[in-house]
C-alpha cells in the first residue's frame, strides 16, 4: 500500500525533455530515503502542457511540478515526499498565488478544458491494464456485450452526435450503420487510423501513449456493433512509444480475455493487429491506409465503393481515428445525452487541439466544441509571447486554412471553421504573429503536401508542384499579378479534380491566405516587398548613416564581407554580396541596421 | 476473464491507488506533520498506518497527506483532520495504534477520538 | 438485367445498373476522354481526364470508375469540365518531353490526340522543373523513356494484373514518381519476360520496341548478303491496322507483296514452320504418352511463356516441349536444309523474322538456337516495325496486289495459320495427333475443335480419340498460365497436353502488334477480331492439317527422315535454362 504517488509523464514530449532520467533518479532517491515502500512512481501519458515538461505530479497533494530537472529530484524527495513541504520554487508558476497554491484545475491552461478523450492521459499508468480497469475500463465493452444489441450500440453513437475526429467530421454512428448490414455472414474489419501526419499534431499519439486500452476497448465495441471479428491499428512507426504501449496493451487485453475468443463468455470474438506505417502522410487517407495494410504501395483509390461496402481486403470496413475511438467507451457508459450536452448544435462533445507556433503555452488542449478561438489563444494558450501582435491561426494543418485575427471570436466547431475556409481537421492549431509572412506560410504547407503527394493523380502530382513553383517565384520577388491569378485558378482546379482528400485540400492554405491576406501577395509581386520581413530575397539590410558610429563590429562579423567602411565613419552594405543572414543587425549596438 | 464480476474485482482492487489521483475537493483531509521534528518523534509510521487503514476500509472521501512543521513540536507526531464545514480536529502524540483507532472511529464513524485531541487544558 | 434512369447532359437515358458513367455515356453515344483507364485492368481514376460533373457531388468525379445510380444527373461537357480537362492536359504537358515530331508514337499518341481535340495551344503554360530520366535500354526487346511517361500506370497494371509479374511499377512519390523496376534495376536485370504488353497499352511514346529496321535496310543494301524473311501467322491479321484497315482484316497477300518490294531475297512464311512444329510436337506428345514420358507436355512456341517458366517455375521445365518455336525452326531450316539445297554459305544469309511479338527479339539471342553454327534468326522485328519499313519505302500498301510466299518454305496449312490465336496450336496438334492415332483424317466440322477456340484465358477439355481420353488445357496470359501450373502442381488437374501463350488471346494480341488506343480497347475485343481473321484463313486454305503439307512431307523425305529423328533433334529442338525471380 502506497500513501502517495508520484506521476511522471512518459509521453513523447516529456521523454524528449528528459523524464526518463527523472524516473531513474527518483527511484534511487526514494530508496535512499527508505520511501520506496511508501511512495509509488507511476509513469503516465501526456498532461498536455508539454511546454512545461518534464512534468512531475505528487498525489494526493495534487502538486504539479514543471520543467523538473534531475537535480531537483533530491529536493522534492527530502522536502515534499518526506517532510510534506511543497517545493514552491519548482511548482508550475500558474499555481502559485500570493495566497498559497491554487488547484491545477483552476489555472488558465486547464480551467477551460474538458478532458474526455484525454481523461486518463497523465492520470494512469498506460502500461497497466489494471489501472485502466480501475477507472472503469472495459466496463463499456462488458455493457454492450451483455446488455445491448449491436443496433442499440450504433444508435447510442448516432445519438451522441460524435463525428470523426480525424479531419472530415463524418458522423461516426452513420459510418458504423453503413457497415452494419449482413452481420455474421461476411468478413468485416474495424480499423483504427493512428497514422497522425499533420505537422505539429500529436493528439492521437498522446492518447495511444497515455491510454491505449481506451482505443482497444472502443474498437472491440465497434466490432460488436458492425459484426467484425478483426481489427487493425495502422500506427506510424515514428511513434515508438505509442507502438510499444499498444503492444503491451494488446498483450494484456489478450491475457485477460478482453480480446480474443468468447469475450466475457458471450461468444463474441474480436482481436486486433498492429500495422506500422512508414510515415507517408497520404496513408492517413482512408483508402490509402487500407491499401497499405493490404501490403501495397500506400495510395488512395477512388470512392465509391466506400469502405463500408468494400474496404480492407475488399470487405466492409469501418475506419475511425484514435481520438474518435477514445470517446466511445465514455459515450456508452455515460450515455448519448451526456456527450451531446457538450458542444454546439451540430458539433458535439469535445475536441483535442495541438497548440503550437507563436503561443506561450504550446501543448495539447481538449475543449468543448463551440469554445471561442479567443479562449484557446488568449486564456489557455496564454497569448502570443514577446508582446507581438496575433495575426492568424492555421487550423487543420496542410489541409486547412488560416483564421485571421478579425475572426478570433469564432466559436470553434466544424461548421464555423468551414464557413471561413478552414477546417477543424485533426486538430492542429498553429498560431502566427506579425512576424509571419502569410505567403511563406502557404509555401511551407505546399512544400509539405507536394512532398507527401503519392503521385497517383495528375492534379496533385504535377499541380501541387506547379503551385509551389509559383509561390517560390512570388516569394523570391519574381512573381507577377498574373501569377497570382494562375495560382488561384490552379488551386481551384486541384480542389475540384484531385483523387483524394490530400490533393483536394492541398490548395486550402493558398486559397485561405489569398482570401484574407491577398494584400501580402500583392506586396510581394508589385512592391517586391515582404511586409513581415521573412522572404529573404525581398529583404535588404541597410545601415542608417545617422545612427552608425563606425564601430566596425558589423563589418568584422559579416561572413560574406559585404560591409565596408572606415572606423568612426558610417558603414555601407553591398547588396550584391549580402546573404541576408542578419548577423550584422543582431550585433549592432546602436540599432543602425534595418531590414526593409 | 469470462465475467463482469471478475472485471469489477480488479476495479475494486485498484480503487485505493486511483483514488489518490482523483479530485480532492470536498473530501476529508488528514494531514500528518512531517517536518524533522515529526519524523524524529515517529510520524512516518503514523502516516503510513493512516494511509493503509483508509485504503483498507475503502474510505473514498478521505485523503491522507502530509505537511511540514505544524508548530507544536513537543506534541509531535501530530495529525490534523480537516473536514469541510466542520472545525479542525488536531490529534497529538500519535502512534500507529492510535492512528488506526482514529480511522475507525473518527474518519469512518464520524466521532472524533476526544482523548487524543489537543485541547486548551493541555497547553 | 436491371436498369437505372439517369440524365446525361439533360437527356434521359435508361442504362444497365452497375454501369460506370463512362459506359453509360458510351451507350448514349457520348465520348468521354480517358488516359489511364483500361477496362478490367487499370480502373484507378488517376489521370482525371474523364472528369464530369454530377449534380450534388462535392467535386468533379471520374466517369471511368464512378457507378451510375437512379436519378443521377451527369454533365459531360460543361465549361468547368472542359476547363478542367484542359488544365489537366497542360499539367501533363508541363512534365512531358514534347519532342513529338519524330516520336515513334506521333500520329497515334493518345496524349497528342487529346491535346489536339482540346486545342492546347499553350503547351508550355505550366512549365517548370522537369526531371530528366535516362533511357532504360537494358532489355533486349524494348526501351523505356520515362521522359514521355504520363504515369497512367497502364503498363504496370497490365504487367501485374494480366501477366502476374509486376516487374515495373511506380517508384518514389509525388512529383518524383516514376515507373521503373524495383531498386531501379534495368528492365534487363529483372524477370521481365519481354512480352511487350506494356508497350501495347502505353498511350504515349514512353514504351517502345527496340527498332531493328535499319539493320535490315543495311543487309538488303549489302550485295554480299542473302536476306531471307519469314512472317508469323498473326502479322497478317494485324498489319492492316497500321494502314487504316478495320481491326481483323487479313492482309496476307499484300504483306507478301510488300516484303518482296522491300527487297528481301526470299519471302517465306512462318506458317510453314508452324506445320513443322506440329509434326515434331504432336509426335513428341505421342512418344511421351506411349513411353511414360513427363506429362503434361506444354507447348514451347511462345518465348515470353518460356522465359516466365524459367524464372517462376523452373521445376516445370521438363514439361515443356523441346521443340524450337516456329520462328527458330524456320531460321534453322533456312540455314541448314535451304542453304545446303541451294548451295549457300549460311554465314551469308541474314535471316529476318516479322513477328507480332517483342519476346522474339529476346528469343533469337537464346543459347542452343544456332543449328548451322550461326544464329537461326539474325533480326526479329515486330508487325509495327514492318509497317514502318513499308511506309518509309513509300510502298502504297493498300493498293498492292495479293501475292504468294516463295517456295519451298512458303506453303502452309490452316492448322498453321491458327497458331496466332489462343488454342490454335492445340487444335492444329489435335488434327495431326488424331491422324497419327487413328490413321484416319478428321472430316467435315470435326476438324474444328471449338472447345479450344475463343478468347477465354483458360479453356479445358477432354477429347476422346479412338477410345483414349486426352485431357487438354489452353491458357493465354501469364496469370492464367500460373493458374494452370498451380492446378497441375496441386494434382487438381490431370492434363496430357497444355498450350500456353504468353499474351492474352495469343499472338494476335502480341506485344509487337499495332497499338490500338484505350478508347478502342475498352469497348472492342481486339484479340477476338484478329483471331477471326486467322480462322477465316483456316477455312479458306486448301490444306488444313499440318501433316498434309506436301512441302513438309518433302522436307522429311529429303532431310529429316521422320519427326523426332536424330537430325530433327539436332536442328529443330532446343533446351531451357533455370532462372530465378529477378535474376538471370
Amino acid at each position: 500500500m502506497y500513501r502517495s504517488q508520484v506521476l511522471i509523464c512518459g509521453g513523447t514530449g516529456c521523454t524528449s525533455s528528459g523524464s526518463k532520467v527523472l524516473i531513474d533518479t527518483l527511484k534511487e532517491e526514494l530508496k535512499k530515503n527508505d520511501l520506496d515502500k511508501e511512495i509509488e512512481i507511476v509513469v503516465t501519458g501526456c498532461h498536455g502542457l508539454c511546454e512545461k515538461g518534464p512534468i512531475v505530479i505528487v498525489q494526493p497533494d495534487n502538486i504539479f511540478y514543471s520543467n523538473v530537472k534531475k537535480e531537483d529530484i533530491p529536493l522534492i524527495v527530502s522536502e515534499h515526499l518526506l517532510k510534506g513541504r511543497v517545493v514552491t520554487s519548482l511548482v508550475y508558476e500558474e499555481m502559485v498565488t500570493d495566497n498559497g497554491l491554487k488547484p491545477l484545475r483552476d489555472t488558465n491552461f486547464y480551467k477551460h478544458q474538458t478532458r474526455v478523450a484525454l481523461r486518463n492521459c497523465g492520470v494512469i499508468n498506460p502500461e497497466s491494464i489494471d489501472e485502466y480497469i480501475g477507472t472503469g475500463g472495459y466496463e463499456a465493452l462488458g455493457k454492450v456485450l451483455t446488455e445491448m444489441t449491436p443496433d442499440e450500440v450504433i444508435q447510442v453513437v448516432l445519438d451522441s452526435g460524435l463525428r470523426g475526429r480525424g479531419g472530415a467530421g463524418f458522423p461516426t454512428g452513420l459510418k458504423w450503420k453503413f457497415a452494419s448490414g449482413n452481420r455474421g455472414n461476411v468478413q468485416k474489419y474495424v480499423c483504427c487510423n493512428a497514422d497522425e501526419g499533420d505537422p505539429g499534431a500529436f493528439m492521437d499519439r498522446s492518447v495511444l501513449e497515455g491510454d491505449p486500452h481506451a482505443v482497444l476497448e472502443a474498437m472491440a465495441i465497434a466490432g460488436y456493433a458492425i459484426g467484425a471479428d478483426q481489427g487493425y491499428i495502422y500506427v506510424r512507426a515514428e511513434y515508438p512509444i505509442a507502438v510499444a504501449r499498444l503492444e503491451i496493451a494488446l498483450k494484456q487485453a489478450r491475457e485477460y480475455g478482453l480480446l480474443g475468443k468468447d469475450i466475457f463468455g458471450t461468444g463474441f470474438n474480436f482481436d486486433i493487429e498492429l500495422r506500422l506505417g512508414s510515415g507517408a502522410f497520404v496513408c492517413g487517407e482512408e483508402t490509402a491506409l487500407m491499401t497499405s495494410i493490404e501490403g501495397n504501395r500506400g495510395e488512395p483509390r477512388p470512392r465509391p465503393p466506400f469502405p463500408a461496402v468494400k474496404g480492407l481486403f475488399e470487405s466492409p470496413t469501418i475506419l475511425n481515428n484514435v481520438e474518435t475511438y477514445a470517446n466511445i467507451a465514455q459515450i456508452i457508459l455515460k450515455g448519448a445525452d451526456w456527450f451531446a450536452s457538450m458542444g454546439t448544435e451540430k458539433s458535439k462533445g469535445t475536441k483535442v487541439f495541438a497548440l503550437g507556433g507563436k503561443i506561450t503555452n504550446t501543448g495539447l488542449v481538449e475543449i468543448p466544441m463551440g469554445t471561442p478561438l479567443r479562449t484557446v489563444i488568449e486564456d489557455i494558450g496564454g497569448g502570443v509571447p514577446n508582446g507581438k501582435k496575433f495575426k492568424a491561426v492555421q487550423t487543420g494543418g496542410p489541409s486547412g486554412g488560416c483564421i485571421p485575427a478579425e475572426h478570433i471570436d469564432i466559436p470553434i466547431d466544424y461548421e464555423n471553421l468551414a464557413s471561413i475556409g478552414s477546417i477543424v481537421g485533426s486538430g492542429g492549431m498553429i498560431v502566427m504573429d506579425e512576424d509571419n509572412c502569410m505567403v511563406d506560410i502557404a509555401k511551407f504547407f505546399l512544400e509539405f503536401t507536394c512532398d507527401e503527394s503519392c503521385g497517383k493523380c495528375t492534379p496533385c502530382r504535377v499541380g501541387t508542384k506547379r503551385m509551389l513553383e509559383i509561390l517560390e517565384k512570388i516569394t523570391s520577388g519574381k512573381g507577377t499579378l498574373e501569377d497570382i491569378d494562375k495560382l488561384e485558378e490552379l488551386a481551384a482546379f486541384i480542389k475540384d479534380n484531385a483523387l483524394c482528400g490530400l490533393g483536394q485540400t492541398a490548395p486550402n492554405p493558398i486559397l485561405s491566405t489569398l482570401k484574407f491576406f491577398r494584400d501580402e501577395y500583392i506586396a510581394h509581386v508589385v512592391d517586391k516587398k515582404c511586409p513581415a520581413g521573412v522572404c529573404k530575397d525581398l529583404l535588404q539590410y541597410k545601415i542608417v548613416a545617422d545612427k552608425c558610429k563606425g564601430c566596425t563590429l558589423c563589418a568584422k562579423n559579416c561572413p560574406a564581407n559585404a560591409i565596408t567602411g572606415t572606423v568612426k565613419e558610417p558603414h555601407v552594405i553591398d547588396p550584391d554580396k549580402c546573404i541576408k543572414c542578419g548577423v550584422c543587425m543582431s550585433n549592432c549596438k546602436f540599432g543602425a541596421i534595418v531590414k526593409e | 476473464m469470462k465475467s463482469l464480476e471478475e472485471l469489477k474485482a480488479i476495479r475494486d482492487k485498484m480503487q485505493g491507488q486511483l483514488d489518490l489521483r482523483a479530485a480532492q475537493e470536498g473530501k476529508i483531509r488528514v494531514v500528518v506533520g512531517m517536518a524533522t521534528c515529526g519524523i524524529a518523534s515517529g510520524a512516518r509510521p503514523v502516516l503510513n498506518k493512516l494511509a493503509e487503514e483508509v485504503a483498507n476500509k475503502g474510505l473514498k472521501d478521505v485523503v491522507v497527506t502530509q505537511t511540514g512543521c505544524i508548530g507544536l513540536c513537543q506534541y509531535e507526531p501530530m495529525v490534523e483532520v480537516l473536514e469541510p464545514g466542520k472545525e479542525k480536529v488536531t490529534y497529538i502524540k500519535m502512534d500507529p495504534e492510535k492512528a488506526a483507532r482514529v480511522v475507525e472511529e473518527h474518519l469512518k464513524g464520524g466521532k472524533p477520538v476526544a482523548e487524543y485531541t489537543l485541547n486548551q487544558t493541555n497547553l | 438485367m436491371s436498369t437505372v434512369n439517369i440524365k446525361i447532359n439533360g437527356t434521359d437515358y435508361e442504362v444497365p445498373a452497375g454501369s460506370t458513367i463512362l459506359e453509360a455515356a458510351r451507350l448514349a453515344n457520348i465520348d468521354i476522354p480517358t488516359l489511364c483507364y483500361l477496362k478490367d485492368v487499370n480502373e484507378i481514376g488517376a489521370c482525371r481526364m474523364c472528369v464530369v460533373e454530377v449534380k450534388g457531388a462535392r467535386t468533379l468525379v471520374t466517369a471511368c470508375v464512378y457507378p451510375v445510380n437512379e436519378g443521377m444527373e451527369v454533365f459531360t461537357n460543361t465549361p468547368k469540365v472542359i476547363a478542367s480537362r484542359r488544365r489537366n492536359l497542360q499539367l501533363l504537358l508541363s512534365n512531358h518531353d514534347r519532342k513529338c515530331l519524330s516520336c515513334v508514337r506521333s500520329g497515334n499518341c493518345e496524349l497528342q490526340q487529346l491535346c489536339r481535340e482540346y486545342g492546347i495551344e499553350d503547351e508550355a503554360f505550366y512549365d517548370g522543373e522537369r526531371p530528366h530520366y535516362e533511357l532504360d535500354d537494358s532489355a533486349p526487346h524494348m526501351i523505356r523513356d520515362n521522359n514521355k511517361c504520363i504515369l497512367c500506370r497502364r503498363c504496370s497494371a497490365v504487367c501485374e494484373k494480366v501477366q502476374g509479374i509486376g516487374v515495373i511499377g511506380p517508384n518514389e512519390r509525388g512529383f518524383a514518381t516514376n515507373i521503373g523496376s524495383a531498386f531501379n534495376m534495368g528492365l534487363g536485370s529483372t524477370s521481365c519476360v519481354s512480352c511487350g504488353q506494356c508497350i501495347n497499352v502505353c498511350p504515349t511514346g514512353a514504351l517502345y520496341e527496340k527498332d531493328h529496321t535499319q539493320q535490315i535496310f543495311d543487309a538488303i543494301a549489302d550485295p554480299e548478303k542473302i536476306v531471307i524473311v519469314q512472317s508469323a501467322p498473326s502479322v497478317r491479321a494485324g498489319l492492316g491496322e497500321e494502314f487504316g484497315l478495320p481491326i481483323g482484316t487479313g492482309v496476307e497477300g499484300k504483306m507478301a507483296a510488300a516484303m518482296r518490294r522491300l527487297g528481301f531475297d526470299k519471302v517465306f512464311d512462318t506458317n510453314f514452320s508452324a506445320d513443322l512444329t506440329i509434326m515434331e510436337e504432336a509426335n513428341e506428345l505421342l512418344d511421351r504418352v506411349n513411353n511414360g514420358g513427363v506429362l503434361p507436355l506444354i507447348t514451347s512456341c511462345s518465348p515470353g511463356w518460356i522465359k516466365y517458366c524459367e524464372h517462376y517455375h523452373p521445376d516445370m521445365l521438363d514439361h515443356i516441349s523441346t521443340c524450337k518455336s516456329p520462328q527458330q525452326m524456320m531460321g534453322a531450316v533456312i540455314k541448314t536444309y535451304y542453304a545446303e539445297k541451294n548451295n549457300i554459305d549460311p554465314k551469308k544469309i541474314v535471316s529476318v523474322s516479322i513477328m507480332p511479338c517483342t519476346a522474339k527479339k529476346f528469343e533469337i539471342g537464346r543459347p542452343d538456337q544456332s543449328a548451322a553454327g550461326v544464329p537461326d534468326v539474325d533480326i526479329a522485328i515486330t508487325t509495327r516495325e514492318l509497317a514502318r519499313m513499308i511506309k518509309k519505302q513509300g510502298i502504297d500498301f493498300l493498293n498492292l496486289p495479293d501475292e504468294k510466299f516463295d517456295d519451298p518454305l512458303g506453303r502452309s496449312t490452316g492448322a498453321a495459320v491458327i497458331f496466332g490465336a489462343t488454342g490454335g496450336v492445340m487444335e492444329a496438334a489435335l488434327r495431326t495427333a488424331y491422324f497419327a492415332l487413328t490413321n484416319t483424317e478428321l472430316e467435315g466440322d470435326a476438324i474444328n475443335f471449338k472447345q479450344v477456340r475463343g478468347t477465354d484465358g483458360i479453356k479445358e477439355a477432354t477429347i476422346n480419340v479412338n477410345g483414349m481420353d486426352i485431357n487438354i488445357a489452353v491458357a493465354s496470359g501469364l496469370k492464367n498460365a500460373n493458374e494452370i501450373l498451380r492446378r497441375v502442381k496441386s494434382g487438381e488437374a490431370n492434363y496430357h497436353f497444355i498450350e500456353i501463350m504468353c499474351c492474352p488471346g495469343g499472338c494476335v494480341n502480341g506485344g509487337g502488334q499495332p497499338q490500338q488506343p484505350a478508347s478502342v480497347r475498352n469497348f472492342v475485343d481486339i484479340k477476338a477480331l484478329r483471331a477471326k481473321a486467322l480462322y477465316d484463313y483456316d477455312e479458306a486454305y486448301e490444306l488444313r492439317r499440318s501433316h498434309n503439307n506436301p512441302d513438309i512431307q518433302k522436307l522429311y523425305d529429303e532431310y529429316f527422315e521422320k519427326p523426332n529423328s536424330h537430325k530433327a533433334h539436332e536442328i529443330l529442338h532446343t533446351s531451357y535454362v533455370k532462372r530465378t525471380v529477378n535474376g538471370n
